[in-house]
């Protein structure tokens, strides 16, 4: 074919050539892999003065990106000790060091592993990267074989792999879901926090709501004042929506419930719609309730840093129904808060005997699945009042939303909460659609910014993981309209907008109680011309504009 | 390097059987004492790294839900995927380590029609399929060898050799467990290698426990089928071992001691490896645990007080506030 | 034969080299999933690069209109620029369909008049890989937006409440004694 065709074609590559050209990264063994940190894809460092305020150890400024993370000159011995320690108390991390086979069942089940094609985001791999170091340290079979036995020394590049990992891992358990022995990354993924923690390796965006949380009671930092402000601008806005003048007790003694929210609800919208739900709902039944500035965090980003510093945060909600003499409390719409709730809260600071079985005042109901906790779901609390007809309900003030409804990671794998919000989902608005069976309840898809990882600064990290999730909400955009993402989960509130707006445009995130509090037709109430976001309401679009 | 790493060894292992036994004549040592110390290696092993597992605690209830829980009576909790209680515990262990009922859960197969329809199964099916029929073959052949322990035979030895042999293919009958457990090490194999991700995530681990237990397969049917040995004197050997009273008769041939040597390593290998997922499973605690924290306190043997932010002390920072914002105090 | 028809003939093998090219950007261990899981669910990236690289091949033998073929770069360029990729890599793949091209139809290039036409061709993706450009960047600043959005939206109602207080503090200047003080602004 070459003597006829012009020179140019002549000379460029044959087609051989072409398919010669390798684009694949050279292929070397992941124990070979370095960590490349690249911004937008990591998490900044947590600043010392966080950790001064917590007594956590190794306090200093450090930077991922330097060679030089100026660790302790002992960090080997302390990672040691660290991890002969926790393998002593925990048979959950001793087993899941031991037991996995290998099978592969979880590697495409990471949504960061999906949005990134990353093998190391692979759950079997990220828990790898503890197992080698566990198989080279404290199994005989390690130390004669070497690589041989999946083993690898301990070096301060597995550190760096183990922090940027660690913190590329948002504890959702969709892996556990589908893995043969129950094998939970989320625990090795705390174990593996743990570890850094000791050398003073956290992410800032974790440990400044810590350290704000422990002083403040909350993680924002907000100041007692600024808690009453906000809860009475709140109240100020749902009078100006409702005409109803709604009083927002705080720290109220001998009141029959203490109500705990996840500070995102009264800090940053869309969240602060649904607190103003909660507040006019509440008022509606004439609930005997309070708010506490001291317990104004029922989130808890303790668990994002160490099973310690859970049980130091979490004492506060304890400690403060105790000092207000409450019977039983009432917790808001959140995610990981509900999973301390469900799995720590009573083994930690229980047994919470000062306190009464939770009762509804309002239907007699006996919430028997928190008789020991004492602590009862604000979604199990809404539902049963819908269910006993409690409540008067307008779904159609929400017939502008079409909404489908995200399963939290926490609620649904850490507890199972998942027909209570769809049954009240489907009591106050008229258009609901699910999303597809593999990216719902057990199998749902993390939002991408969960166990600490929703800020700004790893961008990219973050909306490669909330591909799936954006995914799933486009396909029912495009099938069905839907213009809503519900969620119960604070942090979603969050970083699902962002999911959103990258990946699915158009669609709004709500709370639940936001949609409960638009239809509920509260007693004394004006004819409402909008919503709690101050849109008009469907059908009174007209009479805004006049 | 792995996987060629662990056949290497595999065949070093069957070289020196063969070479103990037909060269150097060392039926006893093979026969008798590595059998001794392999059975002895196991039973110990296996207790003591249970023990081993046993004696770190459980601080938290921590089991994975994959279901609705028990809340309001009008909506109906599942106590199989998110169990309340014992029974659905029970239940959930046995799906669990009968079924692998987690595994399943990959298995969806769905009818996709573009470009044309068609049914599609993923490899995880397969997965779930293979690591299936090889368990249950596996545990078939080892209650079929119990034939060769006891005297008289239990019935139901009896009984899994008849449905066994069912087919009545060749003489002796060929046993469907031998070829499922061939075809199934074999695909769980192969797909360590083919599969890039799996291959990536695969170390010699995972390749010798297979090609072992592919030794043991393979001399076991070859033993049967082709190079024959005398099972009355393979019966006398084995019970002889089990009373405690170890002859090891002339004549067994060689294949036979090939067989035994690599289930001895087997045993060997057992406890100290990934193999004991075997009795893991039983312990795994996101599984094994009823969803019931907050109906009943789970107790941490080994908490401890932990330094907190008291109410006081927060009130005594933050009461000039407070009060200007007629926010109720303790102290005035 | 007119070299669209050509193409148009030989798209189903073009559009699965194309795929192949791309998915052998991402590590090998990870695209083989990519590669073979099916359910657009399970497997965003993998469905949604195979599905748009058919549509934008389908688009371009018609010319390169910008408005029926952005949506579908779009959808492959917003994933490909959160992943990690340098620039020139996230779009590199609207290159290889220069060298698929050329290999599918060399034997079929004979002489000058089928080079012009394949020379125009060409030129059609120079122009593809303009607008793959424009939304590369285009995605980038998204995301930049994202990320002050997110600040200001943490900070949004309490600025709204600072301005609140001093819209109504004008009208009210009793109210001003008790709310304005600066000091006591510090609710974080």
């Amino acid at each position: 074919m070459s003597s006829e065709l012009p020179p140019e074609l002549a000379d460029s590559p044959k087609p051989k050539e072409l398919m010669a050209i390798d684009y694949r990264p050279p292929q070397q063994p992941w124990m070979e892999t370095p960590v490349n940190f690249k911004p937008g894809n990591y998490c900044f460092p947590t600043k010392a003065k966080n950790l001064r305020v917590l007594d956590m150890p190794n306090p200093r400024e450090w930077a991922p990106e330097e060679e030089d993370w100026k660790l302790p000159e002992n960090w080997m011995e302390i990672i040691r000790e660290g991890m002969k320690d926790r393998l002593d108390k925990y048979r959950s991390f001793k087993l899941f060091m031991d037991i996995c086979v290998r099978c592969g069942a979880c590697a495409d089940k990471c949504h960061f592993f999906l949005g990134s094609g990353d093998p190391k985001n692979m759950p079997v791999l990220r828990a790898e990267l503890l197992r080698s170091v566990y198989r080279g340290e404290f199994t005989k079979a390690g130390k004669i074989l070497g690589k041989l036995a999946g083993a690898r020394k301990l070096t301060i590049d597995v550190i760096k792999e183990w922090f940027y990992y660690f913190y590329q891992c948002t504890e959702c358990r969709r892996c556990s879901v589908f893995c043969p022995y129950g094998i939970d990354t989320a625990e090795i993924t705390m174990m593996g926090r743990e570890l850094l923690h000791l050398l003073g390796l956290g992410i800032n965006w974790a440990m400044e709501p810590v350290a704000n949380c422990f002083r403040t009671g909350n993680h924002l930092g907000i100041l007692p004042n600024g808690f009453k402000d906000a809860l009475d601008f709140f109240a100020e806005d749902a009078e100006e929506i409702t005409g109803v003048k709604i009083d927002v007790p705080i720290n109220k003694k001998g009141a029959e419930i203490l109500f705990v929210v996840p500070s995102g609800d009264y800090f940053g919208d869309p969240g602060t719609y649904t607190c103003t739900g909660y507040i006019m709902l509440f008022h509606e039944l004439g609930l005997d309730y309070t708010w506490s500035t001291y317990a104004s965090e029922g989130g808890n980003f303790g668990l994002f840093t160490s099973h310690e510093m859970i049980k130091r945060l979490n004492a506060k909600i304890y400690a403060e129904a105790k000092r207000l003499g409450v019977k039983w409390i009432l917790g808001g719409e959140c995610g990981h808060m509900w999973r301390v709730v469900n799995q720590y809260m009573d083994t930690m600071n229980g047994p919470a005997d000062f306190l009464e079985e939770p009762v509804s005042p309002i239907t007699g109901t006996k919430f028997e699945n928190a008789n020991s906790t004492k602590m009862v779901h604000i979604m199990e609390f809404t539902a049963d009042l819908i269910r006993h007809n409690k409540l008067r309900l307008d779904p159609s003030r929400n017939d502008n939303r079409i909404v489908t409804f995200h399963d939290s990671c926490n609620p649904a794998r850490a507890m199972g909460i998942l027909e209570e919000p769809r049954y009240v989902i489907k009591n106050v608005c008229n258009n609901f659609y699910e999303m597809p069976e593999n990216t719902i309840r057990e199998q749902t898809f993390c939002c991408g910014g969960g166990a600490g990882l929703g800020t700004d600064e790893n961008m990219d990290t973050r909306l490669r993981g909330g591909l799936p999730r954006g995914n799933a909400v486009r396909y029912v955009q495009e099938k069905h309209g839907v213009n809503s993402l519900a969620c119960m989960c604070a942090i979603d509130r969050a970083t699902l907008i962002t999911v959103c707006d990258y990946w699915a445009r158009g669609v709004e995130v709500t709370g639940i109680h936001e949609m409960v509090a638009n239809a509920l037709i509260m007693r004394g109430e004006k004819d409402r011309q909008t919503d709690l976001r101050g849109e008009p309401l469907p059908g009174k679009e007209d009479e805004e504009d006049v | 390097m792995g996987a060629s790493f662990s056949l290497l060894t595999v065949l070093v292992l069957v070289l020196l059987a063969f070479m103990g036994v037909r060269v150097a004549g060392w039926d006893p040592l093979f026969g008798v004492v590595i059998p001794y110390t392999a059975l002895f290696v196991f039973l110990v092993g296996v207790v003591y790294r249970i023990w081993d597992w046993a004696k770190s605690p459980v601080p938290f209830r921590i089991p994975t839900t994959c279901g609705q829980h028990k809340s309001h009576p009008w909506i109906k909790g599942n106590n199989i995927e998110n169990p309340s209680n014992i029974f659905g515990v029970v239940i959930r262990m046995a799906l669990e380590i009968l079924f692998f009922r987690s595994l399943f859960r990959n298995t969806k197969t769905e009818l996709r029609a573009d470009p044309s329809p068609r049914l599609i199964f993923g490899e995880n099916k397969w997965l779930w399929a293979a690591g299936l029929a090889f368990h249950w073959s596996f545990l078939f052949i080892v209650v079929r060898h119990l034939r060769f322990f006891t005297e008289p035979i239990p019935f139901f030895v009896g009984l899994i050799e008849y449905m066994d042999g069912l087919f009545e293919i060749g003489v002796p009958t060929l046993y469907m467990t031998d070829v499922v457990i061939l075809a199934a090490v074999t695909y769980l194999f192969l797909r360590r290698v083919v599969i890039p991700q799996v291959r990536y995530i695969s170390i010699a681990a995972d390749y010798f426990p297979l090609f072992l237990i592919l030794g043991v397969a393979i001399s076991g049917v070859l033993m049967r089928h082709f190079y024959k040995v005398d099972m009355l004197r393979v019966k006398e050997l084995a019970t002889g071992l089990f009373s405690f009273h170890p002859v090891t008769p002339e004549g067994i041939g060689v294949s036979f001691y090939i067989h035994l040597f690599l289930v001895s390593i087997l045993l060997i290998y057992f406890p100290f490896s990934k193999l004991m997922h075997m009795a893991g499973v039983f312990l795994s605690p996101t599984r094994n645990m009823p969803n019931d924290n907050r109906k009943r306190r789970h107790i941490n043997p080994w908490d401890y007080p932990v330094k907190v932010h008291t109410y006081e002390e927060y009130e005594d920072e933050f009461r000039e506030k407070m009060k200007k914002y007629g926010i109720p105090v303790e102290k005035e | 034969m007119k070299l669209e028809d050509l193409l148009a003939q030989k798209m189903t093998a073009i559009t699965k080299a194309w795929f192949q090219l791309v998915m052998e950007t991402y590590p090998p261990d990870g695209s083989r999933f990519l590669k073979q899981e099916e359910n657009r669910f399970a497997n965003p990236v993998g469905s949604t690069i195979s599905q748009e690289l058919g549509n934008i091949f389908e688009e371009l033998l018609n010319g390169v209109d910008s408005e029926s073929i952005s949506p579908f770069l779009d959808r492959i360029i917003r994933i490909r620029a959160v992943q990690d990729f340098s620039p020139s890599r996230a779009l590199s793949f609207i290159f290889d369909l220069k060298k698929i091209i050329k290999k599918e139809l060399g034997s079929k290039i004979r002489d000058r008049e089928d080079y012009d036409e394949l020379l125009k061709f060409d030129s059609r993706i120079d122009l593809l890989a303009m607008l793959a450009f424009d939304i590369y960047m285009k995605c980038r600043e998204e995301i930049y937006k994202i990320r002050v959005n997110e600040v200001k939206n943490r900070a949004h109602r309490l600025l709204e409440r600072a301005k609140l207080i001093c819209d109504l503090s004008d009208e009210e200047p009793d109210f001003k004694d008790d709310k304005l003080d600066g000091k006591d602004m510090e609710f974080v």
